[in-house]
């Protein structure tokens, strides 16, 4: 990857972590931290990995993207605003009663959402079932889905992860945002589902572990994915929850709470300076 | 006497017939063999996946391939496809309105042996409460196979209901047209009206009869499609016979018994009395006697169409 391309990467990030504490804060609720932590998994999908088109949301080839721990819709409206699939002045209306942006990604009225998901353990389950349909219509569209740490406590992940290796889907792709927190706390506290990589390796899984917010190695990660034939794989990606905004960074209040006017000023200064620095 | 067939024969037997004619892909939880998907996975192995015992998982595959604009059926036990992955069912499948086709067989108390934790009385009440799910809730095995290419031709889910044991063939008639949401009018009648669905349709053409030699007219209504449900036969069955009787193998509460009700009583209220499982759980046993234990049978519903006359103003 090349300098401009990682400024122009790291550029992106750091407006769709705008994009996440706007439509948060105009929402006064909504989930920020894990929005945060996968910022830049979300860039290098929509600004690098994926054959999507804006223009052409519905293209039957177009590769699809599943965000399994659909409470980070923030996360996703800002990435497909930023992307062009509707208008950024959109994401102020974020969970508002007359927007279409709904506090989980609805597929229906959403441009640019392949699948609704939000109830945890669910969306994994329906990449696969993106994936297979590839298979079976011997298409090349590859298929990716992000899975929290703490939504893997579901059993339904590991019922997908199973069905994924049985059938071979070299064309899924499982990221894993390793945040390491949910709602009640650590998730290693409040129920350990670590470690991932052992566990997706057990289930037949490629595993690849990188730093969540380091394009490089997302890059080298996504790369490497598509080379591997015969079995999915699964990035597990080590990730700072509320990444990019000082006081949310490793707390658990970030999980699901709003900033007010006056955190909110502070947070867009962080990133705005932060953006000054790239 | 009339042949008799299992509704899932009927189902996987259409499978495989109009797996010529649609390009669709069937799934099932490991139970192919009972489901009789296993038709359909002779047929064309490269169309059928087995998804294992997951049934959750099976539901949430099944709105994937079907996001892609491929129609899909899931297969398992009523107990399962509504009851274990009802949630499932309802965010992966409903909400999105995708085109995924639930073939749900061994419903209701007919599932015999295997005893209450798998006799599903619950699935068409589950199921109705899902906005743009289309349930249909075939009679017999001509019903059965009509219902699955009925379901093909449908823009969104559909929950199709089908029995382990066998039934009576009834509509194996030259002039039989299968439309969903339409009920049908068996049999002709004015003192009351016995609405019934699934196996419980031949039973109430029988107590039509015994009603009869009872000097009572009774018209007979199917109700293949519970919803969206036929509103204007059962109106005017209110309207003409001034009571009703509803049979069905399913809980009394929930069902087709409470759908009507529901129409009725906002339409045009006439006593409703419901025959069904009177909110109990299942029993292990052969069929017939199972079905004397929870009154799923014509004098049943002769027993109630009487209540119900004496109960018209």
């Amino acid at each position: 990857m090349n300098q401009n391309e990682l400024k122009s990467l790291k550029t992106t990030a750091a407006k769709i972590r705008l994009g996440i504490l706007e439509g948060v804060h105009a929402a006064a609720s909504g989930h920020p931290g894990g929005s945060l932590s996968i910022a830049e998994i979300l860039t290098y999908l929509y600004f690098k990995e994926l054959n999507v088109d804006p223009k052409n949301p519905k293209n039957p080839d177009r590769d699809r993207f599943v965000l399994s721990k659909g409470h980070t819709a923030p996360g996703l409206y800002a990435a497909l605003a930023e992307k062009g699939f509707f208008d950024r002045a959109e994401l102020k209306n974020l969970r508002h009663v007359d927007s279409f942006l709904q506090g989980h990604p609805d597929m229906k009225i959403i441009p640019g959402v392949d699948m609704s998901a939000g109830s945890l353990g669910l969306g994994i389950s329906s990449a696969c079932g993106m994936a297979l349909a590839g298979k079976v219509d011997k298409k090349n569209y590859r298929v990716y889905t992000v899975v929290g740490d703490g939504e893997s406590e579901e059993g339904q992940v590991w019922e997908a992860a199973m069905f994924a290796a049985h059938y071979k889907l070299d064309n899924l792709c499982v990221i894993v945002d390793w945040n390491g927190l949910q709602i009640d706390g650590p998730v290693a506290e409040v129920m350990n589902p670590t470690p991932h990589d052992k566990k997706f390796e057990a289930f037949g899984f490629h595993v690849i572990s990188v730093d969540a917010h380091d394009f490089e190695q997302l890059e080298k990660a996504f790369e490497e994915a598509k080379t591997v034939k015969g079995k999915p794989t699964a990035i597990i990606a080590k990730s700072v929850k509320g990444k990019g905004v000082s006081y949310m960074e490793n707390e658990v209040k970030w999980h699901g709470s709003a900033p007010n006017d006056e955190l909110y000023e502070q947070a867009v200064s962080e990133i705005t300076e932060a953006m000054k620095n790239i | 006497m009339a042949e008799k067939i299992a509704t899932r024969e009927a189902y996987g037997k259409a499978l495989a017939e109009l797996g010529e004619k649609y390009d669709f892909v069937v799934l099932d939880a490991d139970l192919a063999e009972a489901t009789k998907t296993l038709y359909f996975k002779k047929a064309f192995p490269e169309r059928f996946f087995d998804c294992g015992i997951a049934e959750g998982n099976m539901m949430s595959v099944a709105a994937g391939i079907a996001s892609t604009g491929k129609p899909v059926f899931a297969s398992t036990f009523a107990m399962f496809a509504a009851g274990r992955a009802f949630e499932q069912v309802r965010n992966s499948i409903g909400y999105p309105h995708l085109n995924v086709k639930i073939g749900a067989t061994h419903a209701g108390i007919t599932v015999g042996e295997d005893g209450a934790t798998h006799q599903c009385n619950e699935d068409i009440a589950l199921m109705r409460t899902i906005p743009g799910m289309t349930i249909i809730n075939p009679s017999d095995a001509v019903e059965a196979r009509a219902a699955v290419e009925a379901a093909l031709n449908i823009d969104g889910p559909v929950y199709m209901r089908f029995g382990r044991f066998a039934v009576p063939v009834i509509n194996d008639t030259p002039n039989y047209k299968f439309e969903v949401g339409k009920g049908v009018e068996l049999l002709a009648g004015s003192d009351v009206t016995i609405v019934a669905t699934g196996l419980m349709v031949s039973m109430a053409l029988e107590a039509a009869q015994m009603l009869k030699e009872q000097g009572i007219a009774a018209r007979v209504v199917n109700i293949h499609t519970i919803k969206p449900i036929d509103k204007e036969i059962i109106v005017k069955a209110a309207k003409e016979t001034g009571a009703i009787v509803t049979a069905e193998e399913h809980n009394i509460i929930g069902g087709l018994g409470g759908a009507v009700a529901e129409v009725v009583s906002e339409n045009y209220p006439v006593p409703v009395l419901r025959v069904g499982v009177e909110d109990k759980y299942g029993h292990s046993g052969k069929v017939p006697p199972l079905l004397e234990m929870y009154g799923l049978t014509p004098e049943k519903i002769v027993e109630k169409a009487l209540a119900a006359v004496t109960l018209k103003k």
